[in-house]
């Protein structure tokens, strides 16, 4: 042990006092973002969609909402009473999440993007889950989803968790109608969205539905002989020359048809 | 055995055991200005300091989330935190100095133009701290601005109590010669008590990490 005056830890108390005076408070915005980044608290901002301007929130698990509300003020308050997290409003999305969804509204499912879904069921998160194997530009029925997802009988189900999905567009379920084919409900701010939108994918809604309205579920091609949903790519190249129109499956399995292994379509015949 | 856990940790602990999502946040509010004060001191940039304090949080968090609940009960809060914040940060914060206080030591230099030479005390504190070997600013920074005790500065560290006591010894001895240092080169501000001119002496330069 040396001397005192070499071997001192302790400060004098004007020298502790200008120490202690070094603590200072974290800036404003630390707290909330590391909620944000655990996934504890969100933040959100607008994006452009063919609907109008939509409010998309995120954390650092993923996407977490999707929504037309009319202000920010009954966005927060609704992702709120769903979630039971704040969010906070943002400028814009980070530039790489913001990438990432105009790449998937232009069709391609194949860039992932994290989606918060915490708070679901494992049904929802099963119809959720098929209805992004839809491709852009493309229909299947609710029917389809509750074969398809081992549930055939849950038809009506397969509704209710479409009408909960949190992350409408980025899930497509906008392209899940009705069996019957007429378009049906949609929870982006209702069915003239739901037009608007496929439209916007390049179907024609009026078409589709006057199809369905002709009984008219599957079209063939007796070249290849499979048939498939009406807005399978399959079925759209096949030349007018070539196509036929069943009403069931049935018939076109009496027809010596095979389904199409890209559609799927004996899925939405079960149903 | 005795709890030497800061006053409202030991019950901060048991909540995060029970329902961690429930009272990460309460976490976040009770040792973010401290974690903060911590990497802004010792790593000199406010913005790699709240980056460093938000990293070292979500560590934190996917550390308690997969600890169970009885390890999560005995955590010291406080001085394993300053760990993570220290591990996080163990890159950035080690060789980080202030240029600009460097020159302040230089003898012969001439007098600064540069205004921060005029702001008040604490703020050449904490230009001066950040002229301490990393160690040593480590040290300091963790017993006399945050306050630990020497076993969790110890244990935050990786490194023996009588090392740590050493580098806060030295840091203060160097804090004090550079004060004198740089009053010398502005003989009207801060008179100083003469007595402490018997500390100073020459700087070490360690080459040891935090």
């Amino acid at each position: 042990m040396t001397t005192q005056s070499s071997w001192t830890t302790d400060p004098t108390a004007a020298e502790a006092a200008i120490l202690t005076s070094l603590r200072e408070p974290a800036p404003a915005g630390l707290a909330h973002a590391t909620l944000v980044a655990v996934g504890l608290a969100d933040d959100y901002a607008l994006i452009e969609s063919p609907v109008g301007p939509l409010r998309v929130a995120w954390n650092g698990r993923g996407v977490s909402a999707v929504e037309s509300a009319v202000d920010d003020a009954a966005f927060e308050s609704r992702f709120h009473a769903r979630t039971g997290r704040q969010a906070r409003r943002r400028e814009a999305l980070p530039v790489e999440l913001a990438r990432k969804i105009e790449r998937r509204l232009a069709g391609d499912r194949h860039n992932r993007i994290d989606l918060d879904l915490r708070g679901s069921s494992d049904f929802e998160q099963a119809v959720w889950l098929k209805a992004l194997e839809i491709p852009r530009g493309e229909v299947r029925p609710y029917g389809w989803i509750a074969a398809e997802i081992g549930r055939p009988k849950a038809v009506r189900a397969v509704g209710t968790a479409l009408g909960h999905n949190p992350v409408p567009l980025i899930v497509p379920c906008h392209r899940v109608v009705r069996s019957d084919g007429t378009i049906g409900q949609y929870s982006l701010g209702g069915p003239e969205n739901k037009r608007t939108i496929l439209s916007n994918e390049g179907l024609d809604p009026d078409e589709l539905e006057g199809l369905a309205r002709a009984g008219i579920r599957f079209i063939g091609s007796d070249t290849t002989r499979i048939y498939c949903m009406p807005t399978c790519h399959d079925a759209r190249r096949v030349t007018e020359r070539h196509k036929l129109e069943f009403r069931s499956a049935r018939a076109a399995a009496a027809a010596g048809y095979r389904p199409c292994r890209h559609c799927r379509p004996l899925a939405a015949a079960i149903a | 055995m005795m709890d030497d856990r800061a006053p409202g940790d030991a019950h901060l602990a048991a909540c995060l055991a029970s329902d961690l999502d429930g009272s990460f946040e309460t976490l976040v509010l009770a040792h973010q200005d401290r974690l903060f004060t911590i990497a802004h001191r010792i790593g000199g940039d406010p913005l790699d300091a709240e980056e460093l304090v938000q990293d070292a949080f979500v560590r934190a968090y996917r550390a308690i989330a997969g600890y169970p609940p009885e390890r999560v009960r005995e955590l010291r809060l406080r001085g394993w935190l300053t760990t993570i914040l220290l591990n996080a940060g163990r890159n950035r914060l080690r060789v980080r100095r202030v240029p600009t206080v460097e020159l302040a030591f230089e003898p012969g230099a001439e007098p600064e133009a540069d205004p921060l030479a005029r702001r008040d005390e604490r703020d050449t504190w904490a230009r001066l701290l950040g002229a301490l070997s990393p160690a040593q600013r480590t040290a300091v920074v963790l017993r006399h601005v945050d306050g630990l005790s020497y076993a969790e500065i110890a244990e935050a560290v990786g490194r023996p109590e009588g090392t740590v006591k050493a580098h806060v010894h030295r840091g203060l001895t160097a804090l004090r010669a550079a004060l004198v240092a740089a009053e010398a080169s502005e003989p009207t501000e801060h008179p100083r008590n003469p007595g402490r001119h018997e500390h100073r002496e020459r700087r070490e330069r360690e080459e040891i990490t935090a």
